[in-house]
């Protein structure tokens, strides 16, 4: 159980040293996601298999997602003939090897963890929802009202200026 | 059962923060330094769940919950600033936005 864990840790430092020091955004940007699999990995085995869910489903879902997107929509990092690149197996040969790896490293944590935990070890969404909606009720709409604040300010950034259109108007 | 003992699983933690610190204060490009700051949100997350473990209380996790709120609307806010500071620069260098900069 420990060398999952170790396995699991060592993936995310490599790959997360690969993410900030890679010279292409995209790239890094999809080391950054094999890292994060990796934490979430190391949350499973940590007993907390909601937060590992939520943290594939919201981090390296939601948000990588999001970064990917403006990545892309700035066009940054790529020059020239990028496809012939890629099919270069020097691109791929590192993260495939590291992913596989986790996924392997996955299989046996799941296939190592007998098959009905014992309730006090692991701590249970149920838990986390009572908590959440009874001790930390005030942080939950505190946390809501600054999630209205992110859309309501996004929007606003993310909207162009309108142009004057009218000729003599435009100065430049 | 995982018998790491909790020392090593606060270092890898603190190890993964300063990856993120590293990264956020050598590289100049915006988007890279949004990563890095991920990184270190996500290896404080990482701490939490750790008490979490070791104390068998769920407000670790609620905590993480919160934190992946904070997170996603930091990213959202931050990354409408970068489109902004893209198309009014050109560039997404951190050095060459200094338009606030006092050049004395």
């Amino acid at each position: 159980m420990n060398l999952f864990f170790y396995l699991a840790a060592a993936i995310a430092l490599i790959s997360t040293i690969m993410a900030i020091s890679g010279r292409n955004a995209i790239h890094s940007l999809l080391f950054l996601i094999l890292s994060l699999l990796a934490v979430s990995v190391i949350f499973y085995l940590l007993n907390a298999p909601f937060i590992a869910a939520l943290e594939v489903i919201i981090y390296a879902g939601a948000i990588m997602v999001l970064f990917i997107f403006v990545t892309m929509m700035l066009n940054i990092g790529t020059e020239g003939s990028t496809e012939k690149k890629w099919l270069n197996p020097r691109m791929w040969i590192i993260p495939s090897i590291l992913a596989a790896i986790l996924f392997t490293d996955f299989i046996l944590a799941i296939k190592h963890v007998p098959a009905s935990p014992s309730v006090d070890q692991v701590i249970l969404p149920k838990q986390v929802g009572i908590s959440l909606f009874s001790t930390y009720l005030l942080a939950v709409e505190i946390a809501a009202i600054l999630l209205m604040a992110g859309v309501i300010g996004a929007y606003h950034l993310g909207s162009q200026k309108k142009k004057v259109t009218h000729r003599f108007l435009k100065k430049n | 059962m995982l018998t790491v003992p909790v020392d090593i699983q606060l270092l890898f933690a603190g190890i993964l923060f300063l990856l993120g610190l590293i990264g956020l204060l050598v590289r100049r490009n915006m988007i890279f330094m949004l990563m890095s700051i991920e990184i270190m949100f996500n290896s404080a997350g990482l701490v939490f769940i750790i008490a979490s473990t070791h104390w068998k209380q769920p407000d670790g996790q609620v905590m993480f919950i919160f934190i992946l709120a904070v997170t996603a609307v930091e990213v959202a806010i931050a990354l409408a600033l970068i489109l902004q500071v893209y198309h009014h620069f050109k560039t997404l260098d951190a050095d060459s936005v200094n338009k606030l900069k006092d050049h004395n």
